[in-house]
């Protein structure tokens, strides 16, 4: 039964508790000196910069939270109403109180010695440029209106949700995106939509946002029926009603369409987006081959970035014209990279022989180990002759096919190779995937004792898997180097093993959509390791972020983003076993009828 | 001619003897069980016979050859296959793909194959899935249809023990060890099974040991008995032979539930 609940009818303790949450977050937002380098950039002219974009979704989603109860399977949740509005309110508004005593203590008690951003700047962007009494106020005004927001989200109807929710959404986007996308207005040719969408000075004029939040309303409510997926299945539907060999002809319409994208895409993208696009790439590239090692044979690799070094290593080793040891003969890049493929294929079996043995936390540790023993072998004096030390080796030339170049400097056009390199690696991926060698990595991966007893060769099913990841890091770091034109012992640092990890974890662990998801999501929006993304203002908090994007993942979504099948049984193991017991029941009596 | 032949095998964990100089011969077509009392040592019999442990000392021989210290994985390739007492499938797989596990050791396709999709390639794979399609098929509509693709895990008990069996037998093997391959069926499933055990010889001609607690099982289908205590073989015979033998009897008494003096 459905209830209509007092007013006044929540817990208090809950309702403090969590404003306080949402007013910690919001000042450690601003002790960090994000709000205050987010606020040089205007959003939407004279209403929104990044930085109060930062703290704002705060009080949204705990306004949101507080507001909606756990639903309790077999009891009918409350009758939603004033009551939740109020909660929101409420939560708002002691976070703004407390975002102001924070902001007041901040402005009487020297705590730039902990936190060196919360001077006078972060004072003044917390009360709005105000004095401290009414920009409190104001503050306050500010975080109860948005939980009163969050939680009048939660009181709507779930379609008028995510037609607000999407409206909002896609404004925001377009505002925080607004170099890349003057970029892609560019490449379409189309600048002048951006001189009308932009204001001169930065940011979506007020009109403009508002009549793009209108135009994705109206899409949205006019448009149901007609959107891409029942586009997609009507496309779909046409296909399999087709002859054989009709789909034959089709197919290589569509090949050529896509061939023609391909061709068009960096034309589109402009220069410094198919750089991001590149990273992203190669990224990509490494995360699959990662993949392969961790998701698909079940072996945490923490030394991954070894392999990626010896790839863009042996390429400048072997190409370079100031390449230090110059007893070796300097060849062409078509050259030199099976050379490299082997090489690493050879150090994959030499790294993996003594470590798999070892099994999960052990085998982490040592990789790990092995990782930054590389690095320092780069790095080191012995090493010097062959490999430049730290001054590494530079004048790496750039690919060529014949008399195209692909220079590095040219995004655009080493576009065209690294996806290339994406595409083939993909296919490889899932090809082996469902394969023999795939479906002995699986076994290995759920129980090698068994795996080993059902006859598959444990060692060298091991070892595959690491030369088949090392010999695609390797390619990716050929590529890298190629790009770069020069290699440094510094590129190859332990951070990037990890945030190859995290891609692949946060994107789902052995799903291959997923990884792609997870390399445009972190590399290309956050940016890499030590490149930036497209949000270049998160450059000196990235880390920060992808520390609470996998906490945030690893607590509610472990199997990651778009998870695989096997990887999502897994971890809904329970759930899926009390249905197994429920299977179980009807076992038996289809037992019944077998025997009877 | 002997498909098994075990010589003074030994095996000690510590301080236990395991296994302490234990003779077999197995032949043929012959369907052999393993009793004894808990922790007489008939599991570490099967772990050794299958390399997952060494033999500290003994001999074995499969087909006339010696089979001591080869990898488990190798001795799987020469034609032994067991099923294990706490049934070991691969959880997140499906059934399919479980017993398509199996066909590893009877394939050969590598990484090139599968990346450039060869013909001989294809052909394996289709062979690999209508060969653990058949195997399924042992247990009628089981583990057929729409369970096929359902991961191992959502099985039912009896349904996962099943499983076992057909992964081994998607191994090719010759000889066959089931370690007690009834347990926890009910009465129902465990009379099926028993036949079953019976076709593995008739219909598939292999040769079969298996471990068995259940006594009217032991009865129905073993052609031979053998009786491990501690690590030793105090009996063997057909199995009135051996129900009746002061040895096996004493060795079971004590026991809760003296199922070996019955009958
Ligand atoms: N891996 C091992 N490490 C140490 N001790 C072991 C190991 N495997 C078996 N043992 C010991 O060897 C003895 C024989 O065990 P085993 O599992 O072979 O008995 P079993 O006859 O199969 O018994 P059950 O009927 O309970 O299955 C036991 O004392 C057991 O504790
Ligand atoms: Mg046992």
């Amino acid at each position: 039964m459905s209830t209509t609940r007092s007013i006044t009818d929540f817990e208090t303790k809950d309702v403090v508790i969590q404003g306080a949450l949402a007013a910690l977050a919001i000042s450690f937002i601003a002790a960090i000196g994000m709000l205050g380098e987010f606020n040089n950039r205007i959003l939407i002219t004279s209403l929104l910069s990044l930085g109060y974009l930062a703290i704002g979704w705060i009080p949204i989603l705990f306004g949101y939270r507080a507001s909606a109860e756990e639903t309790i399977e077999g009891i009918d949740p409350p009758i939603k109403g004033p009551r939740d509005l109020l909660v929101g309110g409420t939560v708002g508004a002691i976070a703004g109180i407390v975002v102001s005593a924070f902001a007041w203590l901040a402005a009487s008690v020297d705590l730039t010695g902990v936190f060196i951003h919360t001077g006078p700047g972060m004072r003044s962007a917390l009360t709005f440029g105000q004095g401290i009494g009414f920009g409190s106020l104001l503050m306050i005004v500010f975080c109860t209106a948005l939980g009163v927001f969050g939680a009048a989200l939660h009181v709507m109807t779930p379609t008028v949700r995510s037609v607000i929710g999407v409206a909002l959404g896609t404004t925001i986007v377009i505002a925080i995106f607004e170099a890349d996308a003057k970029e892609l207005f560019k490449g379409f040719r189309i600048r002048g939509v951006a001189s009308i969408l932009y204001s001169p000075t930065g940011g979506l004029t007020i009109v403009s946002a508002a009549a793009v939040t209108a135009l994705v309303v109206a899409i949205k409510v006019y448009g149901k029926g007609h959107g891409p997926r029942v586009v997609y299945e009507r496309v779909k539907l046409h296909h399999t009603s087709q002859t054989p060999e009709m789909q034959r002809r089709n197919s290589w319409i569509w090949g050529a369409a896509g061939f023609a994208v391909y061709l068009v895409i960096p034309q589109i993208l402009g220069k410094s987006l198919s750089e991001t696009a590149v990273t992203v790439g190669l990224f990509l590239v490494l995360g699959l081959g990662l993949n392969i090692v961790v998701g698909q044979a079940g072996m945490l690799d923490l030394g991954y970035v070894a392999f990626f070094a010896v790839g863009a290593y042996g390429i400048a080793m072997l190409t370079s014209p100031f390449r230090p040891a110059q007893w070796i003969p300097q060849l062409d890049f078509w050259v030199a990279l099976p050379i490299v493929i082997i090489v690493a294929a050879f150090v994959g079996i030499l790294i993996g022989t003594p470590v798999i043995r070892m099994r999960g936390d052990y085998l982490a540790i040592v990789t790990l180990g092995f990782g930054e023993i590389i690095q320092k072998l780069f790095l080191s004096d012995w090493w010097k002759p062959v490999v430049g030390g730290a001054q590494g080796i530079t004048n790496v030339p750039s690919v060529s096919i014949g008399p195209v170049e692909f220079a590095g400097a040219n995004s655009k056009m080493v576009f065209y190779l690294v996806a290339i390199l994406v595409a083939g690696v993909f296919v490889l991926s899932h090809r082996l995937q469902y394969s023999r060698v795939g479906r002995s990595w699986a076994a290995l991966r759920e129980d090698e004792q068994v795996a080993e007893a059902m006859g598959i060769n444990t060692v060298t099913a091991k070892l595959l898997a690491f030369a088949i990841g090392a010999v695609i890091a390797a390619l990716a770091g050929a590529l890298f180097a190629a790009k770069v034109g020069s290699v440094f012992p510094s590129s190859f640092k332990l951070l990037v093993s990890l945030v190859i990890l995290v891609v692949i974890i946060v994107g789902g662990l052995g799903s291959l959509r997923g990884i792609a998801v997870g390399a445009i999501v972190l590399i290309g929006v956050l940016g890499g390791p030590t490149l930036p993304g497209l949000l270049r203002e998160f450059g000196r908090f990235k880390l920060l972020i992808y520390g609470v994007i996998l906490i945030y993942m690893m607590l509610k979504r472990p199997e990651g983003l778009l998870p695989s099948v096997l990887r999502s049984r897994e971890l809904h193991h329970s759930e899926l076993t009390q249905d197994a017991w429920l299977d179980k029941a009807g076992d038996f009596e289809e037992d019944e009828e077998v025997t009877a | 001619m002997p498909v098994l032949e075990i010589r003074g095998l030994t095996k000690a964990f510590g301080g236990i003897q395991a296994l302490a100089g234990i003779d077999l011969h197995v032949n043929k077509g012959e369907i052999v069980s393993v009793i004894g009392p808990n922790g007489a040592g008939k599991t570490s019999f099967f772990n050794v016979i299958t390399g997952m442990f060494e033999p500290d000392a003994g001999e074995i021989r499969f087909e006339g050859e010696s089979i001591v210290g080869l990898t488990p994985s190798t001795i799987t390739h020469r034609g032994v296959a067991r099923t294990f007492q706490n049934v070991r499938l691969f959880p997140n797989l499906t059934v399919l793909e479980n017993v398509m596990v199996g066909r590893h050791s009877r394939t050969s396709q590598g990484v090139f194959g599968a990346l450039f999709r060869t013909k001989a390639f294809l052909q394996e794979e289709q062979e690999i899935e209508d060969h653990a399609r058949d195997v399924l098929s042992f247990f009628g509509s089981r583990l057929r249809g729409y369970r096929e693709d359902q991961p191992a895990f959502a099985l039912s008990y009896a349904n996962r023990r099943r499983l076992e069996i057909a992964r081994a037998m998607a191994t090719e093997p010759r000889l066959l060890l089931l370690d007690e391959p009834t347990a926890g069926m009910n009465p129902k499933e465990t009379i099926e099974l028993t036949g079953l055990i019976g076709s593995l010889r008739d219909e598939r001609g292999y040769t079969v040991v298996m471990i068995e607690h259940d006594m009217r099982v032991v009865g129905q289908v073993s052609d031979r008995v053998v009786v491990l205590d501690h690590g030793i073989k105090i009996a063997e015979g057909d199995y009135d032979t051996v129900a009746s033998d002061e040895n096996v009897i004493e060795a079971y008494l004590g026991r809760p539930v003296n199922n070996g003096a019955r009958t």
